[in-house]
């Protein structure tokens, strides 16, 4: 029996053990000269668990008596997941080298953040999913102060500690709610609980812990933290909030309204309805006025939660299929454009301002050029894939009849596509300055135009990730 | 030779990949390899594109040269052609080459500017050619990035304004074309144009807010194709971004633009609009001939007062699309046809006007009207040729633009007398803007100092100018040429959609019920 369960959560188990491993050897030897190595052995471990998980396993099980799931949405998620973590972790070395920010913590808090995601993904249990997302949480406070002599690095990493912990205690009392009133902490048993007519208790706890998750996806009422802890956490942290996190939430979201009460899908989906539209909206207007990239992207962080949660509002299997592909195409993108974001610089200060693009395509035509792909991907114009993930949630949407969500998208996202042509705008229509070096390390480089070319290649068949969403999200919803 | 739609459509932008990976520097033998490789591609798509004219049989009203392959979600990348697309391809193909050519002198980053337009010609060909929605909206949307940037990077003085105008109108247009799109695959299980074309959608009434929607779900879905080929068209009063996107434009931008761009608005009406929502059509069939009507008199008028040459160009491009839309919604067989023949024609002629209005302004940096008068003096080629596309512009008999108007107006008088009244008008304004701004630019006296020493068009300028004298000539004396072309298609569609209309027996008596309450 146990061993059973241990070869299910094998993956994880893995994990935490490098990650202490990791600790107890840096503790012992280098210290922060290993910080280098550290990180690439980290971003490699990653890649491995990936592919592994990604080849490995088949059907749906169940360890701990169903408090850990593996089927295959978890394990779509932990690919996308693991792999965006390695990607960002790859990305940053030499953005924290250049700045002294190159600790040998810094991998390992992210590898147990990654941890905590991954279990968050398979959580059958209350219990389990509190675990899972604390332990998430704790890592990413700290990371978000990572660079501790800076006022704006602590700030961003207090607010987000104090807000963080409200929102978990929303969590927790919805959590004990539910357990009041269904008697069980499994999802498995609250689904029966539930049945097809939520009772008031129940409902209530329903929406706190809803609320609770939104807060981690920062969706719109719950965003207050976002474009702070964006702009004051170090770029390379910035870009990891951004991504890994976004999808590890977005999929215990939508395991705890499938697996929990899927019964009642009326109820909840008039909450997610309106969490989208608020997202999007609020991203796409109070991104208008932003003047640092680094916000901008925390808005623009905001409406695609938006977009995503419109898959989930829809309430089919189509729509979580759509929220996944949704994610992952986000988290392409955004990868790109933080490895861009990581290298804007001038005599080695790093830049935020987006003024200071201003006629970089001159400068620097390639790289221009793949941001001006990742700004209209980001925008949602065909061909670029952004278009096909707006594509797919919106056919959620209207299959399952909001068509007033979807027309609300829609003007949504033209508002949206504003602050993105700005970018273009200064890159390519501005006047001449000189506030940016061309300068990038190579494995920037290398991410923005991969990013960028995957971007206008996978309009061909998406590189094959629509069935494996389509399975991910039938084992949910089922 | 199966993929030859495929072929056609993606020359161009092979050919801006080539640019945009091979060629390096900014010298003048870059600069001269871009224009080169931009020439040669835009060329060779033409002669490729023969092979679909030739290989074309009018009979046939369905789809020809069909490529269909799996794409994602269950869509399709789809290409074919039928009558009514025939010629709008072969449009965009003959007048490209023309276009590359008006910009040999571009200086300023030329290598971009090529790519920019080699990938235009590539999603305005895709355009005509999807049979996919998706696949359509993706080419119809695309395109506004190329457009985006000619303007913003090349344009004049306000581009940044008008270059955000010019993407966000059409963007929201757009936008809410992608929900009806989706929403037709919710309803019909297919993003396959043919099979659309063939679906009937429901036109069961039902209220949205308490207003009684006529038409039901027709309705619902003409209007979010029209919010996005109305605007593309444009149609008054959604045309205010069009004045600001062409003055703004260089030259080759605003040949592009009017020649091909707007006809993307009259190839949606007569692809989508008509044959999937044919009540939704009749249903709003009357506001759609009026706000043309009220688009003809009202911008030839506004015409009048311009001080900009390519601002009154552009306002009666918008007078002149107007006519398009009031021949395809008499939805009979003159009005559509005409309709068609006036976006061909307005495709020769509006360039021509554009490039026109480029020799001068390439000379003196100004398109004020007040800067010029007495150019026959010293440019008595350039006042021919400028004569030419005048008359050809106000609708002259013997040219292109006699037959489209002529055709449209006798359309709609079969329909609604009232709105031919009307129509009719703009007949006289056009002449009447059209002649003053050739007296003003062109005759009196040279009394100004600037223009003392003004030369004359030089021999590339003058060949430019040549084929689109040709085929607005050809096109005024043997209009058959298109007709033929053309006719069974526009047949074959005018049928099913009368058909559709009376089948429904839904909107004459819904219409007197709803007017009744």
């Amino acid at each position: 029996m146990i061993s059973s369960d241990i070869q299910i959560v094998l993956p994880e188990i893995i994990l935490a053990l490098f990650a202490m491993g990791a600790l107890l050897g840096a503790v012992y030897t280098g210290k922060d000269k290993t910080a280098s190595f550290l990180t690439w052995l980290t971003a490699g471990v990653f890649l491995v668990l990936g592919a592994w998980i990604g080849l490995n396993g088949q059907g749906t099980q169940e360890a701990f008596g169903g408090m850990f799931i593996n089927d295959s949405f978890s394990r779509f998620a932990k690919v996308v997941i693991l792999f965006s973590a390695a990607a960002v972790l790859i990305v940053s070395i030499d953005y924290m080298a250049k700045r002294d920010l190159l600790r040998f913590e810094y991998p390992i808090l992210v590898a147990l953040a990654t941890v905590g995601m991954m279990v968050m993904v398979s959580a059958g249990d209350l219990m389990s999913l509190y675990m899972g997302l604390e332990l998430q949480s704790l890592a990413l406070y700290v990371v978000a102060s990572l660079r501790r002599d800076s006022a704006k690095s602590t700030e961003a990493g207090l607010k987000y500690f104090v807000l963080g912990a409200l929102s978990s205690g929303l969590l927790l009392y919805g959590a004990s709610l539910t357990y009041g009133f269904a008697g069980t902490t499994l999802f498995s048993g609250i689904l029966t609980a539930v049945g097809h007519d939520v009772s008031i208790g129940l409902l209530f706890g329903m929406v706190f812990m809803m609320s609770g998750f939104a807060f981690k996806v920062s969706a719109a009422p719950f965003h207050m933290w976002t474009p702070d802890v964006y702009e004051g956490s170090p770029t390379p942290v910035t870009a990891f909030f951004a991504t890994a996190p976004k999808v590890a939430a977005m999929g215990l979201f939508a395991r705890v309204v499938y697996d929990a009460f899927g019964g009642v899908v009326g109820d909840w989906q008039q909450i997610v309805m309106m969490l989208s539209i608020l997202s999007m909206f609020v991203g796409a207007i109070a991104a208008i006025g932003q003047t640092n990239i680094k916000r901008l992207m925390a808005y623009s962080s905001i409406a695609h939660m938006g977009f995503a949660l419109m898959g989930l509002a829809a309430g089919t299997a189509m729509g979580v299929e759509a929220m996944l592909v949704y994610m992952s195409i986000y988290v392409t993108m955004n990868i790109g454009t933080f490895a861009f974001i990581l290298s804007m610089e001038k005599d080695g200060k790093p830049v935020t301002e987006i003024k200071a693009l201003s006629m970089y395509s001159k400068k620097e035509p390639l790289k221009a050029l793949a941001l001006l792909v990742l700004m209209f991907s980001l925008a949602g114009v065909p061909p670029m894939l952004g278009f096909m993930g707006k594509l797919a949630v919106f056919r959620a949407a209207l299959e399952a009849d909001l068509v007033w969500l979807a027309v609300a998208a829609g003007i949504a996202s033209v508002i949206g596509a504003f602050y993105y042509l700005r970018v273009v705008y200064y890159m390519y229509f501005g006047e001449d300055s000189d506030a940016l070096d061309g300068t990038m390390s190579p494995v920037a480089w290398g991410m923005l135009v991969a990013s960028a070319v995957i971007m206008l290649v996978g309009i061909v068949n998406l590189f094959g990730i629509v069935p494996m969403a389509a399975e991910a999200a039938q084992a949910l919803v089922n | 030779m199966e993929n030859l739609l495929s072929i056609v459509t993606f020359i161009p932008l092979l050919a801006a990949a080539i640019l945009a990976l091979f060629l390096r520097g900014d010298d003048e033998g870059a600069r001269k390899n871009a224009k080169w490789v931009a020439m040669i591609a835009t060329v060779a798509t033409f002669l490729v594109s023969l092979f679909i004219l030739t290989g074309f049989d009018p009979s046939n009203t369905g789809m020809q040269f069909v490529e269909d392959r799996e794409w994602l979600f269950g869509l399709h990348y789809k290409m074919g052609v039928d009558g009514i697309s025939l010629l709008f391809v072969m449009l965009s193909t003959f007048l490209m080459p023309l276009v590359i050519w008006s910009a040999w002198d571009v200086t300023h980053r030329t290598k971009e500017y090529m790519i920019a337009f080699l990938m235009l010609e590539t999603l305005m060909l895709g355009v005509f050619m999807a049979l996919d929605l998706v696949l359509f909206y993706v080419f119809f949307e695309a395109g506004l990035i190329p457009m985006f940037l000619i303007i913003g990077i090349w344009g004049g003085k306000n581009r940044i304004y008008a270059s955000f105008k010019f993407f966000l109108y059409t963007f929201l247009g757009s936008v809410l074309m992608l929900v009806a799109m989706v929403a037709m695959y919710a309803d019909a299980g297919t993003m396959d144009i043919p099979t659309l074309m063939t679906h009937e959608f429901s036109t069961a009434g039902f209220s949205v807010l308490g207003i009684q929607v006529v038409g039901g779900l027709q309705t619902m879905l003409f209007l979010a194709f029209f919010a996005s080929f109305a605007v593309k068209m444009p149609m008054w009063p959604v045309h205010t971004w069009l004045p600001d996107a062409h003055v703004q434009a260089p030259t080759a931008g605003s040949v592009v633009l009017a020649a091909i761009l707007l006809k993307m608005g009259g190839y949606g009406f007569l692809r989508f609009s008509l044959p999937m929502f044919p009540v939704g059509s009749a249903v709003m069939g009357d506001l759609v001939l009026w706000m043309s009507a009220i688009a003809i008199v009202y911008t030839s008028l506004v015409a009048l007062v311009q001080e900009d040459m390519k601002k009154l160009i552009a306002y009666s491009s918008v007078a002149h699309m107007g006519y398009v839309t009031m021949g395809i919604f008499a939805m009979n067989q003159q009005g559509i046809d005409g309709a068609i023949f006036q976006m061909i024609s307005h495709g020769f002629i509006s360039g021509a006007l554009f490039l026109c209005v480029g020799v001068i302004y390439d000379r003196m940096h100004t398109r004020d009207i007040d800067a010029y008068g007495g150019l026959v003096n010293r440019m008595p080629a350039y006042a021919l040729l400028f004569m030419f596309f005048t008359m050809a512009n106000v609708g002259l008999p013997g040219t292109s633009g006699f037959v489209g108007e002529f055709l449209t107006l006798m359309g709609i008088f079969q329909v609604n007398t009232w709105v031919a009244a009307v129509a009719a008008l703009g007949v006289i304004f056009s002449a009447a803007y059209a002649l003053w701004l050739y007296r003003r630019v062109v005759m009196g006296e040279l009394i100004k100092e600037s223009l003392k020493s003004i030369t004359d068009m030089t021999g590339r300028e003058k060949m430019i100018f040549a084929p689109l004298v040709i085929m607005t000539l050809l096109l005024g004396i043997y209009p058959s040429l298109v007709t033929d072309l053309i006719g069974p298609s526009v047949e074959a569609l005018v049928h099913h959609v009368h058909t559709a209309i009376e089948a429904s027996d839904l909107t004459v008596a819904a219409v007197a019920e709803v007017a009744a309450h």
